[in-house]
Parts: C-alpha cells; sequence; structure tokens
C-alpha cells in the first residue's frame, strides 16, 4: 500500500466514521490538513468565525441528530478559543471528537509560536485526549477517539496533532474495532438490582418519575415513554431532559428544580420513592440537598457509577444504559403482571392536580408591553410545537424551556451543565446543518447573543437559515433578578447603555430583521419570519425590561418552598443561601 | 459515615505520558486530598502501577473509586484498606552521630530494622521501610534536633494471599 500522509490519513479516517461536517477554523499547524480537505468533496467544512462556534456547532449538530460533532481548531488561541466549547459539551456529556493543531514534536515544550499545551489545558474538560506523537499511531488514535467519545457516558475527546505529524507520511490502516482494556462501559442492568428496583417501583404510594438528559443521548425516550404509560406514574424532567417524554401528555408535571413547576417540586419533595433516570442530582435540581426528597426511596439508574450516590445518597443503584434497563423492567413487570397500588395512585394523582390548579406558571398578560412569556408560547403556537429550539443561557432560556412544550427528544438544545452564553446561535447552526428541512430558531437574549454574533457570517455563507428569537430586556435579566431579589436592587453591571440596532445588524450581514415592540405584532411577525423559509430572520422583541423567572426555589431553599409569582413578595434569602449562588 | 479514614489505593494503569497528571488532576479539581503518592512501571512496561494515600468518609472514598475508574488510563484498582495487605514505605534518614550520639543511633536503628547506609564523622543516613506508622515511631523515638534530612517514598502496598492486581 502507499503511504500517505497524517493529513491525508485523518481525512480518510473521518470519512470511514460517516463524518458529514467538520466544523473548524484553519491556521498554521493545520495548514497540512486544510491541504488535505482541498482535494475532496466529502466532508463538508463549515468555516465559522471563532473557534468557540466550531465547538458549539458541532454540539449543536451531535445533540439534534445524535451523531458525534467533530471539530478542527488550530494550535495555540484556536484551541483556548475552543475551551469554552470542550467544556460544555464535557458537561452535557456530547460526544465531540475536537482535533487540535500543535506545533511540531521537536518543538514542542520550547513555548513555539502559537503553542499551548492542550493536553494539559483540557484535560480537566474532556473524556479523554491523545497526543499523537508517531505517525503510526494516528488512524488508531482517530478509531479511539470516536469509540470512547461516543460509548458509556458519551463525551468529547481531543486529538492534539503536532504539523510533522501531519506531514509524515504511513500506510493506510483503519482498524474496524478497537478493544482498550481499561475502557468497558457497563450497558446491561444488573438483573438482581433491577428486580429490587421493580418491587420498589411497584411499592409505590406517591410514586415520581426524574430523568435527565441520558434518555435523551442513549435514545431511550421509547422505553421512558412505555414504562411511563405501563406505570401511570407522574414523570417530571430536568432541564437536560425535556423531550424525552412529552410534555403535553397529562403524565408529565413539568420540569423540575430551581425554575420548575409547583407541582413537580411539591411531588418530588413528597413522593416516597423516586425513580431517577439517566439525571444526575444536579444543585439545581435538588435545591438544598439536605431537604431533597425527604420521604423517598431512590432508585437511581445511570450508566456513569460515579453519577450514582455522588449528591445524593441512593437505595438501590442500577449500573447501564436507559433503554436497557428500562427494556429489562418493562419485561419483568409484563411477564409477572405486575401492578402498581391504583388506589394509592388515585390520591396522589388527587394531590398532583391540587398543586397543578394552582397554575404556577401563569403570568400577568399586558396590553402595553411585550411579556417574554408570552412571545415563546406564540412562537409554540406559530411553529406548531415541531420547531428544534436552542437556547443561549438566562431568563429566555428558562422561558423557552417553560412555556415551549417539547414533546420529542433532541428537539430541545441548550447548555445546561455549563450555562455557556453565546452557544444558542453556533448551535442552531449545527441543528440546521442536522436537519436542514426543520424549523431551527435560537432563542436568546440581548447579552447572550453578542457572545457569539460573528457567526451571522457563517450562517449567511452556508445558507443555514434559523429564526433568531431575542427577547431584548436591555439588561443580563437573570443576573438582573438575583440582584433585585438578594442585593437590594444594586443593579450593578447588568444593564446596557448601549445595544447595537439588532435590526440593521442583521441585514448588515445579509439577513432579515424585524423590531417588535407591541404585544399585538408578535403572532404576525413570528408568522412573517417563518413565511420566510430560505432566511435567516432575527426578530428583536423589545419585551418588559423587568420580568422574573418564576417560580423560583430560592437557593438554599427546599423544593417546598417555592416562590411563586402571584403570590410571594420576594424577600432576601438566608446567609447560607448565598454561598450557593 | 463521617469518619475520616486513611486509605491505601493502589493503581494499574497504562504507561502512557500524561497518565499521572490526570490522576494528579483528579483530586485537585475535586477538592479530594493526596497524602502521599508512588508510581513506578510494572513487570509488564506498557503497565505502571500508582499507589495513592487518601483520607475521607466512606461516600468520598466511593467517588474517589469511581472517579479514578473512570478515567480511561485506568486498568484496574484495589482499595488495599478494605483487604489483609501488605503496606511499606521506604525513609531515608539523616541524622546527627558524633559522641555518644553514635552508639544511641546505631541500636535504635537496629531496633527499628533499619540499616546504615553511609557514615561521616558527624552523621548517620539510615534506611528504614515499613509501614507509615513504624517510620513515624521511628522519627518520634530520635531527638528532635538530632534529625537533619528526611525523605520517604510514600506508601505502596500489595494484598496478602493469592489475591493480585493485574490487567
Amino acid at each position: 500500500m502507499e503511504p500517505i500522509t497524517g493529513a491525508e490519513i485523518l481525512v480518510r479516517c473521518l470519512k470511514e466514521e460517516g463524518v458529514e461536517y467538520l466544523f473548524g477554523y484553519p491556521g498554521g499547524a493545520v495548514l497540512h490538513i486544510y491541504d488535505a480537505l482541498y482535494v475532496q468533496d466529502d466532508i463538508k467544512h463549515i468555516l465559522v468565525r471563532h473557534e468557540q462556534a466550531a465547538l458549539h456547532a458541532a454540539d449543536g449538530y451531535s445533540r439534534a441528530c445524535g451523531k458525534p460533532g467533530v471539530a478542527l481548531v488550530t494550535s495555540g488561541p484556536g484551541l483556548t478559543n475552543a475551551v469554552t466549547g470542550i467544556a460544555n459539551a464535557y458537561m452535557d456529556s456530547i460526544p465531540l471528537v475536537v482535533f487540535s493543531g500543535q506545533v511540531p514534536t521537536a518543538l514542542i515544550g520550547n513555548d513555539a509560536f502559537q503553542e499551548v499545551d492542550a493536553v494539559g489545558i483540557t484535560r480537566p474538560c474532556v473524556k479523554h485526549n491523545f497526543l499523537v506523537r508517531d505517525i503510526k499511531n494516528l488512524a488508531e488514535t482517530i478509531k479511539k477517539a470516536f469509540y470512547i467519545a461516543t460509548t458509556g457516558r458519551p463525551g468529547p475527546v481531543l486529538i492534539d496533532l503536532p504539523k510533522d505529524v501531519t506531514i509524515a507520511k504511513a500506510e493506510y490502516h483503519y482498524p474496524k474495532k478497537v478493544k482498550l482494556r481499561s475502557y468497558s462501559p457497563t450497558v446491561k442492568g444488573h438483573a438482581g438490582q433491577i428486580r429490587k428496583a421493580v418491587d420498589m417501583i411497584l411499592s409505590a404510594k406517591r410514586p415520581m418519575i426524574y430523568t435527565g438528559g441520558g434518555v435523551i443521548l442513549s435514545d431511550g425516550s421509547p422505553e421512558l415513554v412505555e414504562l411511563t404509560q405501563l406505570l401511570g406514574y407522574p414523570i417530571t424532567q430536568t432541564l437536560m431532559g425535556l423531550g424525552a417524554y412529552p410534555a403535553t401528555d397529562s403524565q408529565f408535571v413539568g420540569m423540575l428544580g430551581m425554575h420548575g413547576t409547583y407541582e413537580a417540586n411539591m411531588a418530588m419533595h413528597e413522593c416516597d420513592v423516586l425513580i431517577a433516570i439517566g439525571a444526575r442530582f444536579d444543585d439545581r435540581v435538588t435545591g438544598k440537598i439536605d431537604k431533597f426528597c425527604p420521604t423517598a426511596k431512590i432508585v437511581h439508574v445511570d450508566i456513569d457509577p460515579s453519577s450514582i450516590s455522588k449528591n445524593v445518597q441512593v437505595d438501590i443503584p442500577i449500573v447501564g444504559s436507559v433503554p436497557n434497563v428500562l427494556r429489562a423492567m418493562i419485561n419483568v413487570i409484563r411477564d409477572e403482571k405486575l401492578k402498581p397500588d391504583a388506589e394509592a395512585l388515585t390520591r396522589w394523582w388527587r394531590q398532583i392536580d391540587e398543586w397543578r390548579a394552582l397554575k404556577s406558571l401563569s403570568y400577568r398578560q399586558s396590553s402595553e408591553v411585550i411579556k417574554p412569556q408570552f412571545v415563546i408560547q406564540k412562537l409554540y403556537q406559530v411553529t406548531g410545537g415541531q420547531a428544534i429550539i436552542t437556547s443561549d443561557v438566562g431568563q429566555h432560556q428558562m422561558w423557552a424551556a417553560q412555556y415551549y412544550h417539547f414533546d420529542r427528544p433532541r428537539q430541545w438544545i441548550n447548555s445546561g451543565g455549563l450555562g455557556t452564553m453565546g452557544f444558542g446561535l453556533p448551535a442552531a447552526m449545527g441543528a440546521k446543518f442536522a436537519f436542514p428541512d426543520q424549523d431551527v430558531v435560537c432563542v436568546t437574549g440581548d447579552g447572550s447573543i453578542q457572545m457569539m454574533l460573528q457567526e451571522l457570517a457563517t450562517m449567511k455563507q452556508y445558507h443555514t437559515p434559523v429564526k433568531i428569537v431575542n427577547l431584548n430586556n436591555g439588561y443580563l435579566g437573570m443576573v438582573r433578578q438575583w440582584q433585585e431579589f438578594f442585593y437590594q436592587k444594586r443593579y450593578c453591571m447588568t444593564y446596557f447603555e448601549a445595544l447595537p440596532d439588532f435590526v440593521m445588524l442583521a441585514e448588515a450581514y445579509g439577513h432579515v430583521g424585524m423590531r417588535i415592540e407591541k404585544p399585538g405584532d408578535v403572532e404576525g411577525a413570528l408568522r412573517e419570519a417563518f413565511a420566510l423559509k430560505d432566511r435567516t430572520v432575527f426578530l428583536d422583541f423589545l419585551t418588559d425590561q423587568t420580568e422574573n423567572v418564576f417560580p423560583m426555589i430560592p437557593s438554599g431553599g427546599g423544593q417546598n418552598e417555592m416562590l411563586l409569582a402571584e403570590r410571594d413578595e420576594m424577600v432576601s434569602t438566608h446567609d447560607e443561601g448565598m454561598v450557593l449562588l | 459515615m463521617n469518619n475520616n479514614n486513611r486509605h491505601l489505593i493502589s493503581i494499574l494503569m497504562e504507561n502512557e505520558a500524561g497518565a499521572l497528571s490526570r490522576v494528579a488532576n483528579l483530586f485537585s479539581a475535586r477538592g479530594y486530598n493526596i497524602e502521599s503518592l508512588t508510581v513506578a512501571p510494572t513487570d509488564d512496561p506498557t503497565l505502571s502501577r500508582l499507589t495513592l494515600v487518601t483520607s475521607g468518609n466512606e461516600q468520598i472514598i466511593e467517588q474517589i473509586v469511581k472517579q479514578l475508574n473512570k478515567l480511561i488510563d485506568v486498568v484496574k484498582l484495589i482499595d488495599l484498606s478494605e483487604t489483609d495487605a501488605i503496606e511499606r514505605e521506604l525513609m531515608l534518614v539523616k541524622t546527627k552521630a558524633s559522641g555518644e550520639q553514635r552508639a544511641e543511633m546505631m541500636r535504635l536503628a537496629e531496633i527499628f530494622g533499619g540499616r546504615v547506609l553511609d557514615v561521616t564523622e558527624a552523621t548517620y543516613t539510615i534506611e528504614l521501610t515499613g509501614a507509615g506508622g513504624k517510620l513515624d515511631n521511628f522519627l518520634r523515638a530520635v531527638e528532635k534536633d538530632a534529625i537533619l534530612e528526611v525523605v520517604r517514598s510514600g506508601a505502596t502496598g500489595i494484598a496478602r494471599g493469592q489475591k493480585a492486581l493485574h490487567a
């Protein structure tokens, strides 16, 4: 076999992995790779305008379609710019394979031009990383990277490629399979534990199902729906888990956690058996840990053993992939014709319906000023609930999660763990590459959008028409909300004294810009925007500047200590809570 | 539950660049305590054996073990404190040894099973091995201002009986 260069090997490996899109940005250390990309058409390289966006776009692509996202950046600043995107994917367990250029091996450690210790910098925020020093290891390392990124609990894997390795030649051989003696995730749940869990689940008088992003990542939605409907139990989902169970079904009691619904959080607090599936008991979900689910026995299904009993001690841990474990549970229940306690369940639902009757997501509508919640409700109507929604981070993210009812997995794409402002726009672009025929909407705010605004140029270049719903209140709204509640309205550095004219800005990038100032114009503007199928439309909604996200569990509070919009005056939280953010 | 117990954890991992820093990183990033750490290749040159001493309550140790296992480079590990195991540490001590001190120091070294490796007119350099506690005891037994320098390798260990950790 004719030896080929490292750069050519890389491109061939990507083809074998079925990679369609490579999101990246060139530079000195990766010039050979770009040269190899130039002479082929199979892999489409998307030239972003900032490396962070390359990572977010690859991430959004992966979240939308389930395949690993792939990114390519140069050494030094290319890599450091990418770190936020890598960390973002790591926190939400998104499978990415990231290639970074590196200075030639002979110069590593010499403080060469555009040199940084890429594997050192990224070590805490990758599932694994590699520095390839020898061309002979390149193909196998790439195979390992895809394997590690996509199996077990997924995550980003970085491969650092010194320039000389991309130039050196070797015979091409791509292994069909790799086996790592140090890595073999448990997929199948332990039968004995599953049996014990089923008994506990069916003994419940006040059961609660709580699921997270793991259900979506493992494509476990069909099994989750089947089990939940078989049991007839109430189900709540985390911010990362929305869509795995249809939000419009009556068994869904809404999102839980800091800005979850009253009924979801109360049911969590009062339940006697909690069935946690692919969720990690994050602090935004649990509130104060010693007040969390005080009366519940807990079953926890997760593929990552280190997620189990990390924050909350559980009674029955099951390590395995969600669809696999849930299928086994369903089989036990069906085979043995087991039934939940119908009488207790009726009483429990009656209680939940009482909590529901409080309508914790209600807000005061206005005929003068646009309420941000209203925009999301109209967006839901106009898109028929079918659009893929990405979001940035802040108040608008919570409103999108609360008021857009996600009925299918991979429909809701947001930065849950790291909370990265700027994620939404490049993620929307990535999702649009995955599903060019679907409506993709980026719900954002005037703060977040300015962090990755330059990607409007990329979207023009590649014709990825998404709709941008900017809930523009002139404030960094979530921080402002906290300053209002907990810092006596001392609005330090949360008001933008100068905002750009977003309409002109969108037009400057070659897109359509619209400004909407009246509640009566919201629906019409949305309809007009979605009618422009092949255009990116920037909808700048001037919204109520001081609207707050409710309900809310103030930091340090328990799940039963929610503040509701209409009912509660905001009072300063206790000192202990302030520490918790 | 809240007792902070000392644990001796022995890890078999890929002998690759960066593997050690993955372990060290994990401890600093998650705020776990490392009391000592030793590492060297094994008879199989593709594998390293890393032994560390840490402390924490049951829950923390459980997390440490899970997080270590999660590292891709970690092949296997064993918490030697959970099993019948032999723990050893090497210590080199340079002491003052002149006049009457010379005989006294030699006697102490003998009692603790130590060997004198280097002798000058005024000093002894003594080698001692044993579990950490024994080495502590030796240092306590020696007059404090007689100690010039102490070098400890950190603890390492192996399970008793037929149990063996291999890839």
